[in-house]
């Protein structure tokens, strides 16, 4: 009986604990505090500064950029035409296939990376024995250079060199067709970042005090219910962390599809069409708008998660605070 | 006591010699830097793609300029897009380091354009254009003035099987005829060129639209044209990759694809760059015997074909230390004696017309008379700054080249080439 009354009494207290505890900050709010808080300030500055100078300016230099026709290969040519080059990306069919591109990758490969993560973070926290080495070998993905796998993908798949060619596409060329490339550049991303997601979700897994599974338990709730019921609820601030992480660094997808296709049979992302344009197409007006189009998308993703979905630092979240 | 005496002075022993490796690694680059002039001698820096045994050219040039410079080789990547982007990027940095740029023919009017190469003029200029043939010398032009100094040349020929064809074809109409032929008759009928979504569908349309007498892009390269005659070529390539004379992998086929297809006995034609020659001298003899050379084939029978040049050009970077230096080594790299060598060494037809007649080349380049007669009368690709961009949009729209719809096609590009002109071109 008393067990079963833990976890809502315990919610109900640190309720009421939050609740006079933000009363008394608004309240207290004088000379101490006050002190308190400007001096954090100034502490902050120096860094708050640096970040201001390496993030900001160059943000808004292409910004100016993007506002002109500014092509080095026509430098006469220079001159400031508003709002030209957005209307031209964003008519521009490249760049709406580079788009669906780029989203279809991040949607399929967080998806997939979700669920793989979890199961390799389970895993992980749960082992008992060698529990150093699982951690560290399922960690070996993240730690080689994405370039450096993303060629031995590359070699794997070419017909006649490679052992996955050879093995599941004996007569074809699976990196010059359209489906099979993204198939293969979705794969690298996984393979490659599924043991980020999984050591993101680790540590909201170390948040689910044992005593509430046990507690699950001898109430007769079966595993999935106590993954569904208890484990995810009380993950959840680390999984849309992770989430947020993963997307905005799928959105920015580049090196695979470099090294895989080039871009070629239209598998460019919008980071491989927006490098074409600024460095190969020396057009820092095309270029610089794609690179703000991308800003923009990053910021309204990014929005979306801490807004609508409430995602925040573990350690600030409510159950961390607990 | 001791235990305690000795412990700071082997804090300030490992700090004097953390100190003193700090001061060497930093030192270090600077002295490499230092000694850049060995001796007062000024270095030029060479940025370039790989020759084969280009040192020895250098070597000589160097010897020749008896302590006045001294040329070092900056070898670039390999792929021709890895070089254009290091060197792009560079220049865009204004970096000093870079003396002498020997560069592809179709970025000098882009460099040109984006006053990151010094024009030539007077004296430098005459002794460039005396003797250069006039192909090669135009794609070192741009608005009027001279950029660069031609440094080797190519041209395609057309290569056939004489024991199939008697007599070579004059025009791609003919070809194709005599390719349906030997077809019904049931023996190799292939006509082998290169179809796939690159640079050399462009260089294939752009040698079918000169022979046409067309016009891609106007003469000072502002404006797209896309007249009757580029149409035309539109047309004869549909008709060439529709006729049935072409092998199965003619729109993903690049040179060496061609060159192997021709060498394991897959067509009684193939147009391609001269390399193919000694390669088929040594791995397929047999072959070779029974394989000869013509003018590649025109649009008119009683007009000679002109072709695309290819090759590559020297230019005297814009940011140079040392310019009437670059200009001096530029001219003996590009020189009779260095294009003689190369010709000879790395196979690398040149672009001045009197080395041809050196006893030998005869040797090495027994088709010497035909590249001559296709390189008197030869065509650049459109000489606009804007060329990436154009080659990347009409190679993308020229692809397939069995799915052409010669005045759809023809429309499409005029309007894309026009975007990639005024910098509204978007690059997939």
């Amino acid at each position: 009986m008393s067990i079963s009354s833990t976890t809502p009494a315990a919610s109900q207290a640190a309720e009421q604990q939050a609740v006079p505890r933000q009363r008394r900050r608004r309240a207290e709010l004088s000379e101490g505090k006050k002190q308190e808080r400007k001096l954090g300030w100034l502490l902050c500055a120096p860094a708050a500064l640096v970040m201001v100078v390496v993030t900001a300016y160059p943000i808004l230099y292409s910004f100016w950029l993007s506002l002109q026709r500014y092509d080095l290969k026509f430098p006469q040519d220079r001159q400031f035409i508003w709002f030209e080059n957005y209307v031209t990306v964003l008519t521009n069919g490249y760049w709406w296939t580079a788009f669906g591109v780029t989203l279809l990758i991040t949607v399929v490969s967080v998806a997939v990376e979700l669920v793989l993560g979890m199961g390799l973070a389970l895993i992980m926290h749960r082992t008992l024995v060698g529990r150093g080495l699982v951690r560290t070998s399922a960690l070996i993905p993240y730690g080689i250079v994405t370039v450096v796998a993303a060629f031995s993908w590359r070699y794997a798949w070419t017909p006649g060199t490679g052992y996955l060619a050879n093995l599941f596409a004996p007569e074809g060329a699976p990196l010059t067709e359209r489906a099979s490339a993204l198939a293969i550049i979705i794969l690298a991303e996984i393979w490659k970042t599924t043991p980020f997601m999984a050591l993101l979700l680790m540590a909201g897994l170390a948040l689910v005090p044992d005593d509430l599974l046990k507690a699950a338990s001898m109430d007769g709730a079966s595993w999935w219910q106590r993954f569904t019921k208890v484990m995810l609820p009380v993950m959840k601030p680390a999984i849309l962390v992770a989430l947020l992480f993963r997307t905005l660094d799928a959105l920015r997808v580049f090196d695979n599809i470099y090294v895989l296709t080039n871009g070629a049979n239209e598998t460019s992302s919008v980071s491989m069409i927006a490098y074409n344009n600024l460095i190969k197409g020396l057009n820092l007006g095309i270029g610089s708008t794609m690179s703000v189009l991308i800003f923009l998308t990053v910021a309204i993703i990014a929005f979306i998660f801490v807004k609508l979905f409430g995602t925040a630092a573990p350690g600030a979240s409510e159950e961390g605070r607990r | 006591m001791a235990t305690i005496d000795r412990h700071p002075q082997r804090r300030t022993l490992r700090a004097r010699a953390l100190a003193a490796g700090a001061a060497i690694a930093l030192a270090a680059p600077l002295a490499a830097c230092g000694s850049d002039d060995n001796g007062g001698v000024p270095v030029l820096n060479l940025y370039q793609f790989p020759v084969e045994n280009m040192q020895s050219v250098i070597d000589m040039c160097n010897q020749q300029a008896a302590g006045r410079y001294k040329i070092v080789y900056q070898v670039l990547p390999r792929a021709a897009d890895d070089q254009r982007v290091q060197m792009v990027r560079r220049l865009a940095a204004k970096d000093d380091s870079m003396d002498i740029l020997g560069m592809d023919v179709t970025w000098t009017q882009e460099f040109a354009s984006a006053d990151w190469i010094k024009e030539w003029t007077g004296a430098d200029k005459t002794e460039v254009e005396n003797g250069t043939l006039p192909g090669p010398l135009a794609s070192a032009e741009y608005e009027g003035k001279l950029y660069a100094a031609p440094n080797n040349t190519n041209v395609q020929l057309l290569w056939y099987r004489k024991d199939l064809v008697p007599e070579p074809p004059k025009t791609w109409d003919e070809m194709i005829q005599m390719s349906q032929k030997l077809k019904s008759e049931g023996k190799t009928y292939q006509v082998l060129t290169m179809g796939a979504q690159y640079e050399g569908l462009v260089v294939l349309y752009n040698s079918l639209v000169a022979s046409s007498g067309g016009t891609v892009v106007s003469e000072d390269g502002k404006t797209a044209v896309m007249d009757a005659g580029a149409i035309n070529a539109l047309r004869t390539l549909k008709t060439f990759a529709t006729a049935g004379v072409t092998s199965p992998s003619f729109s993903n086929a690049l040179e060496d694809d061609v060159r192997l297809a021709y060498q394991n006995g897959g067509g009684a034609f193939q147009l391609n760059w001269p390399f193919v020659w000694p390669s088929m001298q040594s791995d397929a003899p047999d072959l070779a015997k029974n394989t000869t050379w013509a003018r590649y084939p025109g649009i008119d029978p009683n007009t000679p074909s002109v072709t695309t040049i290819g090759g590559s050009n020297v230019a005297v970077s814009a940011f140079s230390k040392n310019p009437e230096l670059s200009f001096e080594a530029a001219k003996c790299l590009r020189g009779p004696e260095a294009q003689k060598y190369l010709a000879i060494n790395a196979g690398q037809p040149p672009s001045i017309e009197a080395v041809y007649n050196e006893p030998e080349m005869a040797e090495a380049y027994p088709m010497k008379d035909t590249l001559l007669e296709e390189l008197k009368n030869a065509a650049p690709r459109p000489r606009t700054p804007a060329y990436q961009n154009l080659s990347t949009v009409v190679s993308a729209q020229l692809s397939p080249p069995a799915s052409i719809e010669p005045d759809k096609t023809g429309a499409e590009l005029k309007s894309s080439i026009q975007d990639a002109l005024e910098s509204k071109g978007v690059l997939p």
